[in-house]
This record gives structure tokens, C-alpha cells and sequence, in this order.
């Protein structure tokens, strides 16, 4: 596999994402790295490269695609768009020192808001179709069905808030939705402090930027939450069913259209997922054998609220995604100072195109 | 060629060190004048002395330029990425012990876990506008036991002195810093979070995984070994 091969086929890939509609775009390899900082926290400095420029600040070596072009989408696109561009990524390899630094993605972005269900299958029915002939196994999962299940359970906003914030991590949405639910022990430290008839009468100057007002706010709201009565068993039965759902797309959504009896509020995501097969299905895609999990994605795709999905080698485990996508509506929101619009898309990795069409 | 040993070139640290060697048989020394950094090793043939600053141990070692090295447990962690491919510790030398924890404000009367700590980032977060910033010079050790204990919302501010003034002189909202006994904590009025430490460090012995050895070398770290008893 040579640099040139896997440059001629990103083009080709890039070419047939134009047929399908797509302008090709273009964009910086150093973006402003408080950008990405911000939407990810600090764990994106093990997976990007960061660069110091003396006047501009922290740099980041674009790590993806996606932010700077919603960016450039929700400063100057007009509507509806579908963008696609070719380019190197630059991904730092901790754990993974075998697998390249940088890489080219090819990618596909539809901002429409028309109708989000036909535009998720216009997105995955397309990289089905490229990459049809090399038999990958496909994955797809839906983000909005996990956040609709969180968001309807019986418990203060404070709770929902903090499960939300932590719906990317497995172990301390875990940690926090056992505490909720009464099923472990409030820790010594906290009990003390909500015993405590003047917490705050210590002798210990204030110092920092955090005030004595803000510690106070914050004892007031866990007083608050300690007062709260436990989710319910039933509750969380019902949460943990819904993250359960793991099956082929057709007895997938029979068994959410059934939880989404005693859990209505999952009701609107789930006949959205419906819908989707049903255009998945018009534009040919064999739904029936289709795999689908509800948390797929959920500890890698952090910037996806509703469909996901990936394209694997079966017969390569060790290999990443060939390729990947998703919707994110909440993106746009935050990049987008007020503005918002349904956006999907996804990447192709052409190198990993190249290695295993080699191996065929 | 002779077997390559890396030593901290000054302070309680080189001198701990050539105790420990001491006691055991073989005699490490500072050769010149107090400035050079020269030395010599007695009791076993075919060894140098190489005189290094500690923070450098860990990288000579991977690099495969010093078969040995005697250094913190603290700074192979932080600076080798897969560490335990690249060295491997002989032994524990008992002295230089500090544990690498993660503290904040006394006057945080909320926050004692690592759950408090991600309670009071979110917070903060949303009154100032700006991720909480926690000072150190351990920013792996610390971006992985705080993705761990799932901590958000916060940002790691570089920091390689005089840490513990950084809250006061709001430069940061918390620090994560080596510790032995508290007392700079203490003076600095931060409190450490009742959590396991990150790390409990001490100057260990470490052999290079990447350091070729010639028959001569191999020889002289056989006879080394034997004599210290690792």
C-alpha cells in the first residue's frame, strides 16, 4: 500500500460523494484547540496533537473533519447542504502505537432539516453502497432513544442533568445512577458535611477563585438532593432494559415499541427509528439483517445524539472502524451561536479501503 | 563497551543513593572537582557512572543510552508512554518516598471525593464560564486517574514550581503535586481529597528494556545484580 494508492482512492471516494450531491470543501489543518477543548474536555489531548503559536494561542492538528466544517456551515452555509471533503487527520497513538498518526478521512456531511429520518438513510445507504463490495459488517446504534430514556426518568432536573453529563461514561453513569437509586452508601465525607449545622465555619481562609458563596450554593443543592426520594427500582429496570436492546433492527424495534408502553417518553425516538428503517428499506438496505444496539458508540462518539453507525472487517478485529458517522443535532447548537440545524454524516478511513482490498 | 548506570547528579537524592549502593557492597563517587560530573564505581568491574538529573533518567532509559537508572516512580510514568515495554523496575531503594496527590482549597468544606470534585467543576463551569483549572506537571498521571474517577469540566493548567501558590494567586482553582509529608499543602491551606493518592512514588532502580547489552555488559550486569541482591 503506497501513499499515492490511498491518495487516488480517497479521490475516487471523494468523487463519488460529489455524484451524490456533495461540494467539496476544504479546511485548515490548525484549528483553534479551545474549540475542540471545550466540546471534549481534556481527554482530546491524548488523541490530538496540541501546538502553541505565540500569537494565536493553543493549536490543534485538526484530529476530524466535523467541527471546523459545521463552523464554516453555520457561519456562511446555505440551507439545505451536503458537503464532502478529502484530507489528513493527525490522531496522537498512546494506546495504540501500531495504528498511523495520520491519516486521510473522506467524509460525507447532509445538513437538512426537512425530514431527519430519510436523511440519516440517504447518509448510511450511501457508505453501504461504496462500500458494498468489501462485505464489512455494519454496526448502528441511536444516541436520541438513550438520551429520550435518561431524560424521561422520574427524578429532579439536578439528577437528569448530571446523568446527561456523564452519558458518555459507562462507569460513572453507573456510579451516579446506583447512588439515585439509593443502592450505595452515601460516602462518610458527604454525611458529615449534611450533618454539619455550619459547614462553613472552619478555620481555613477563602482563597481561590471559587467562592464561599459558590461552596454554599452547592452545599444547598446537595442538602436538596439528599431530600430527594430514591429513582425507583421499576425506573431503573426500565432504563436498563432500553440500554439492553440488542438485536436486528426489526425485533430491535418491536421490543422498544414495547418498553415504550410503560415508558412513553421514548415513544417520539423510537417511531423516529421506525421511520428510518422504513427509508432504509425503500432505498434498499437489508434491514432485517441489520444490527442494532441502543449504546452503541456511546464511549467513542461523543459529539452523536441520535443515529450511529460503523463499517467493520470481520475478518480484521484488530482493525478501527473502516468507517463511521452519525447525527449530531447538538453539535450545530453549540458551535452554532443560536443557530441550529439537523446535521448527519460520517468518514471513511481510505487507507483501511486500501489495505483490505489488497488482501481480497 | 562498559554497563551504562544513571544516577541523580546532586542533592538527597544522589547522596541516598550512593548510600544504598554503599550498603551493599558497591561504592558509587563523585570524581573531579565538586562542579564536574564525574564518577566512579568500586566493588564491581565494568560499570560507569552516569551523573543525570533525574527528571532525565526515564528518557536515557528508553532511549537504550543507560542500562540502569535509579529515579522516581512518579517520573517514568509521567514521561514513558507504555512504560513497563520500555523498563523494568529491580527494586524498591526505600527513600524519596512522595505520593502524587490531587488537592484543593480547605475552605472547599463540599469537596473531599474525586465525585465532589466533578460536582463542583460542573459548577464552576457554569458560574465562570471557563473549565476549572487544576496546576500540575504530571498531566498524564493526572488526565488518567481523572478520567478514571470520571471527572469533567476541567483543564489542566502547566505548572512546574511553587505549585501550591497557584490558588492563591488564582492562576488555578486546584493542584496535583507530590507530596511526602503535607506540610507545603498545609501552609498553602489545600487540603488533599480523601481518595487513593494517584501514584505512591520512590526512587527505584530501573533496568532499559531497550539497552542492547555486548557479552562484557551482560557480564557486568550479571556481577552487578548478584552483588546487590536484585
Amino acid at each position: 500500500m503506497t501513499t499515492s494508492q490511498v491518495k487516488s482512492r480517497a479521490a475516487d471516494l471523494r468523487g463519488r460523494f460529489e455524484t451524490a450531491g456533495a461540494v467539496p470543501v476544504d479546511c485548515g489543518i490548525l484549528q483553534p484547540a479551545e474549540t475542540l477543548l471545550d466540546l471534549y474536555g481534556e481527554d482530546i489531548r491524548t488523541r490530538a496533537y496540541v501546538t502553541h503559536d505565540p500569537a494565536r494561542g493553543e493549536q490543534m492538528l485538526r484530529p476530524d473533519f466535523t467541527v471546523p466544517v459545521v463552523q464554516m456551515h453555520m457561519e456562511s452555509g446555505a440551507e439545505p447542504a451536503r458537503y464532502t471533503y478529502a484530507g489528513e487527520v493527525f490522531r496522537r497513538q498512546e494506546d495504540h502505537p501500531e495504528r498511523p498518526s495520520e491519516y486521510l478521512q473522506v467524509g460525507f456531511e447532509v445538513f437538512d432539516r426537512t425530514n431527519p429520518a430519510e436523511a440519516d438513510a440517504e447518509v448510511f445507504a450511501l457508505f453501504n453502497e461504496v462500500l458494498g463490495p468489501l462485505g464489512l459488517r455494519a454496526a448502528t446504534g441511536d444516541i436520541g432513544i438513550l438520551t429520550a430514556a435518561v431524560q424521561g426518568l422520574q427524578t429532579s432536573d439536578a439528577r437528569r442533568a448530571a446523568l446527561m453529563r456523564h452519558l458518555w461514561r459507562p462507569r460513572r453513569f453507573r456510579g451516579l445512577l446506583d447512588r439515585f437509586a439509593g443502592r450505595t452508601a452515601v460516602p462518610a465525607s458527604r454525611a458529615a458535611l449534611l450533618a454539619a449545622k455550619a459547614p462553613q465555619k472552619i478555620d481555613a481562609p477563602s482563597i481561590g477563585l471559587r467562592s464561599d458563596a459558590e461552596v454554599a450554593s452547592r452545599i444547598e443543592a446537595l442538602r436538596q438532593d439528599a431530600a430527594e426520594p430514591p429513582i425507583s427500582d421499576e425506573q431503573v429496570a426500565l432504563l436498563d432494559a432500553v440500554m439492553g436492546v440488542k438485536e436486528t433492527c426489526p425485533f430491535a424495534l418491536e421490543h422498544l415499541r414495547d418498553l415504550a408502553v410503560d415508558l412513553p417518553v421514548i415513544a417520539h425516538a423510537v417511531e423516529r427509528f421506525s421511520d428510518r428503517c422504513e427509508a432504509l428499506d425503500k432505498r434498499g438496505v437489508d434491514v432485517a439483517a441489520l444490527e442494532f444496539e441502543t449504546t452503541y458508540g456511546r464511549t467513542f462518539m461523543e459529539y452523536y445524539d441520535g443515529f450511529v453507525f460503523g463499517f467493520y472487517a470481520g475478518t480484521r478485529p484488530d482493525l478501527p472502524p473502516v468507517a463511521s458517522g452519525g447525527r449530531y443535532d447538538a453539535l450545530t447548537r453549540v458551535l452554532g451561536k443560536g443557530a441550529e440545524i439537523p446535521a448527519v454524516g460520517g468518514v471513511i478511513r481510505p487507507h483501511l479501503v486500501v489495505e483490505l482490498e489488497g488482501a481480497a | 563497551m562498559s554497563l551504562k548506570l544513571g544516577v541523580p547528579s546532586k542533592g538527597r537524592l544522589m547522596e541516598k543513593t550512593f548510600d544504598w549502593f554503599g550498603e551493599r557492597g558497591v561504592r558509587l563517587s563523585r570524581t573531579g572537582s565538586d562542579r564536574e560530573y564525574a564518577g566512579a564505581v568500586e566493588g564491581v568491574e565494568g560499570i560507569s557512572l552516569v551523573l543525570l538529573s533525574a527528571g532525565e533518567i526515564p528518557r536515557e532509559l528508553a532511549a537504550g543510552r543507560i542500562h540502569l537508572g535509579v529515579t522516581g516512580t512518579d517520573l517514568v510514568r509521567e514521561k514513558l508512554v507504555q512504560w513497563d515495554q520500555k523498563v523494568k523496575p529491580l527494586a524498591e531503594l526505600g527513600f524519596g518516598h512522595a505520593d502524587l496527590i490531587v488537592a484543593v482549597p480547605t475552605c472547599w468544606v463540599d469537596v473531599d471525593t474525586l465525585d465532589d470534585l466533578d460536582g463542583a467543576a460542573a459548577a464552576f463551569r457554569a458560574q465562570h464560564g471557563f473549565r476549572m483549572r487544576i496546576a500540575t506537571k504530571y498531566h498524564r498521571l493526572i488526565r488518567d486517574y481523572l478520567r478514571q474517577g470520571g471527572v469533567a469540566d476541567y483543564q489542566l493548567v502547566d505548572s512546574q514550581g511553587a505549585t501550591e501558590g497557584t490558588v492563591k494567586n488564582l492562576t488555578a482553582e486546584a493542584i496535583a503535586d507530590i507530596t511526602s509529608t503535607g506540610e507545603t499543602l498545609r501552609a498553602n491551606h489545600l487540603k488533599i481529597l480523601q481518595e487513593e493518592p494517584v501514584l505512591r512514588s520512590q526512587a527505584t532502580l530501573f533496568k532499559s528494556r531497550i539497552a542492547d547489552l555486548e557479552p562484557s555488559e551482560r557480564a557486568a550486569m550479571t556481577a552487578l545484580c548478584q552483588t546487590l541482591g536484585v
